[in-house]
């Protein structure tokens, strides 16, 4: 295969469906792992469960029953298009809804577990000094929390990255739009275009080692409060 | 109607705090007891860290919290003083110092920053790491930020408990500034007599969860219906002003109402208020004033109650011109004078402690 045919678009989508989906992931998973880390109700086992789901379930579970439940039929689906929105399977907004789930996973569980070593009270202490529940949050709880944010964000992203079963099932195999890079590769395999599936599985094997050396190399113990 | 007005109940498991006080808006007030009698969880209910539901608290007039109220933390012009300093370990301590302090009106900065730094001699930590502190000095970070909310009441909570010995001596004399030169009221927790005799003003003393009196410092320490006038370490609080230095003999003359008290001299200039402590066991009691005697310091008062310490041991409450006094002597003693209330008699005093 000649490197001027070269086709980066997987890549670019890949980065973009990571940076997406890492973004949405924190917006949804710094309050959820904030009530997990805080709660006393009953509901925090069951809501605790479902979303350390991903870790053990088939991602191709996941993304057939986010394909039904997003499908013409499925009720998630029918509000997609009562509020305008069309259906989301086989777009990009699809493919970050469906990563966002896959991958929180590897979100929430650093920024609990950063949550609750942090105790109650470097808050109280905030709390005596005139700052209100906002201000003790962003001011004390975000910035001690901030390794397991910083985890959170490189596992999220890579996890994205890595994802092959729920995007298929989800996106599809569209180019441009939801092919991403280990898609990619496996058609590429399916072709028998080994030189081009050498240079994405290689670049994708130096990422992740990379990815993974930040967070366990000398001095870092980010990983350090990760069940 | 000024002062703090306290009422608490609040159940947590097996422990029952059911505690009432009325304290006066100035001065430190320890609420003093053992270990588990409920010092602590008091004193968070009354930050609002602990919800008491059916509790009552008044500042200066000011609810706090009532049944319709409930003034959140950070509603309430507090500065709280934790056992350990729980600095911020993100923050350095200059921007631990402002974090309270730029939360607040600055209309409502009674108490400057360079005064709280100066106060208590924190200047050359600014620039640091909380992790790079000495536990004496986290604490003094720890006492100026809550000083820099420029509190209505500020409340602390044993801030000497968890220091060695050198850091609470270290510790001290700052505290006494704070007492000396801030009119901001105190509430101090603690179970260590030497530290409330020290610093304190009044006392509520704290039992299982309840508070079974509260008082003056020295009407407490003498009221021998109470625990505090009993056993080795009884004694009293006098507070006295140095009033003349004996170059001869160097001795010092502390005057109090009841009379002069000399001790081996100290630095204090005149007029300099100096705290002493007089336990029971360093009082003996004589008839008359005897001239041949080695004991330098006889202070005359007047019997006004008489208690059983042990078969052998009774203690006798003095009056010395309004100051209390305790002397701990023999019950063959006791009935060789023929004590009873109301008897004039001359307390020889063995040795004192000074405090400040």
């Amino acid at each position: 295969m000649e490197p001027t045919t070269f086709d980066f678009a997987p890549i670019w989508l890949t980065l973009r469906l990571a940076t997406a989906a890492t973004l949405l992931l924190l917006l949804v998973g710094t309050p959820l792992a904030w009530w997990l880390s805080r709660t006393r109700s009953w509901l925090k086992g069951p809501v605790g469960a479902a979303v350390a789901l991903p870790l053990v379930l088939p991602p191709t579970v996941l993304g057939f029953y986010l394909l039904v439940l997003l499908g013409p039929q499925g009720p998630g689906g029918q509000l997609t298009q009562a509020l305008g929105l069309g259906l989301l399977p086989f777009t990009f907004a699809g493919l970050v809804l469906g990563s966002t789930l896959y991958s929180l996973p590897f979100v929430v569980q650093p920024i609990q577990n950063a949550f609750e070593a942090l105790g109650e009270r470097p808050l109280e202490a905030a709390a005596t000094l005139r700052a209100g529940p906002w201000d003790r949050f962003f001011s004390v709880a975000v910035p001690l929390a901030r390794p397991g944010f910083l985890t959170a964000i490189v596992l999220g992203f890579a996890h994205t990255v890595g994802e092959f079963g729920m995007v298929l099932m989800i996106g599809g195999n569209i180019p441009g739009a939801t092919r991403v890079l280990s898609v990619a590769i496996y058609d590429h395999v399916e072709a028998m275009e080994y030189a081009q599936a050498h240079w994405l599985a290689g670049g994708m094997l130096a990422f992740s080692f990379l990815v993974l050396l930040a967070l366990y190399g000398p001095g870092k113990r980010i990983l350090g409060n990760r069940p | 109607m000024s002062g703090i007005s306290a009422r608490f109940t609040l159940a947590l498991g097996e422990f029952r705090l059911d505690a009432a006080f009325d304290a006066p808006a100035r001065g430190v007030t320890a609420l003093f007891g053992h270990s588990g009698s409920g010092k602590t969880t008091l004193l968070r209910c009354l930050a609002g860290l602990e919800r008491a539901p059916d509790g009552r608290l008044s500042v200066n007039g000011e609810i706090w919290q009532d049944e319709n109220t409930f003034l959140p933390i950070h509603r309430r012009r507090l500065g709280y003083v934790f056992q350990e300093a729980s600095l911020f370990p993100h923050l350095d301590v200059r921007r631990n110092l402002e974090y309270g302090w730029k939360r607040i009106p600055p209309g409502e900065r009674r108490v400057g920053f360079d005064r709280a730094v100066e106060l208590l001699g924190i200047d050359h930590l600014l620039g640091r790491n909380p992790a790079r502190l000495s536990g004496g000095e986290r604490q003094r970070v720890a006492i100026a930020r809550a000083l820099l909310v420029s509190p209505d009441l500020l409340l602390m909570d044993e801030p000497l408990a968890a220091l060695d010995l050198a850091s609470k001596a270290d510790i001290l004399p700052y505290l006494e500034r704070l007492h000396d030169d801030l009119s901001i009221p105190v509430l101090y927790v603690s179970h260590s007599p030497d530290e409330v005799a020290r610093l304190a003003d009044f006392m509520v003393l704290m039992e299982k969860g309840k508070s079974v009196a509260s008082g003056p410092l020295k009407e407490m320490l003498a009221r021998l219906d109470l625990p505090l006038a009993h056993g080795d370490e009884a004694g009293v609080v006098i507070d006295t002003v140095a009033a003349g230095h004996d170059g001869t003999y160097h001795l010092t003359r502390l005057d109090f109402a009841g009379g002069s008290i000399s001790v081996a001299q100290t630095p204090h200039p005149l007029g300099a208020r100096v705290r002493l402590r007089i336990h029971a066991r360093d009082v003996s009691l004589a008839l008359a004033p005897h001239g041949d005697t080695s004991i330098l310091n006889v202070v005359p008062a007047t019997v006004s109650e008489i208690a059983d310490e042990s078969p052998a041991q009774v203690m006798v409450r003095l009056d010395a011109a309004g100051a209390p006094l305790l002397a701990r002597i023999t019950r063959k003693s006791c009935a060789l004078l023929g004590l009873s209330p109301g008897m004039a008699v001359f307390a020889q005093v063995k040795s004192v402690a000074l405090l400040a």
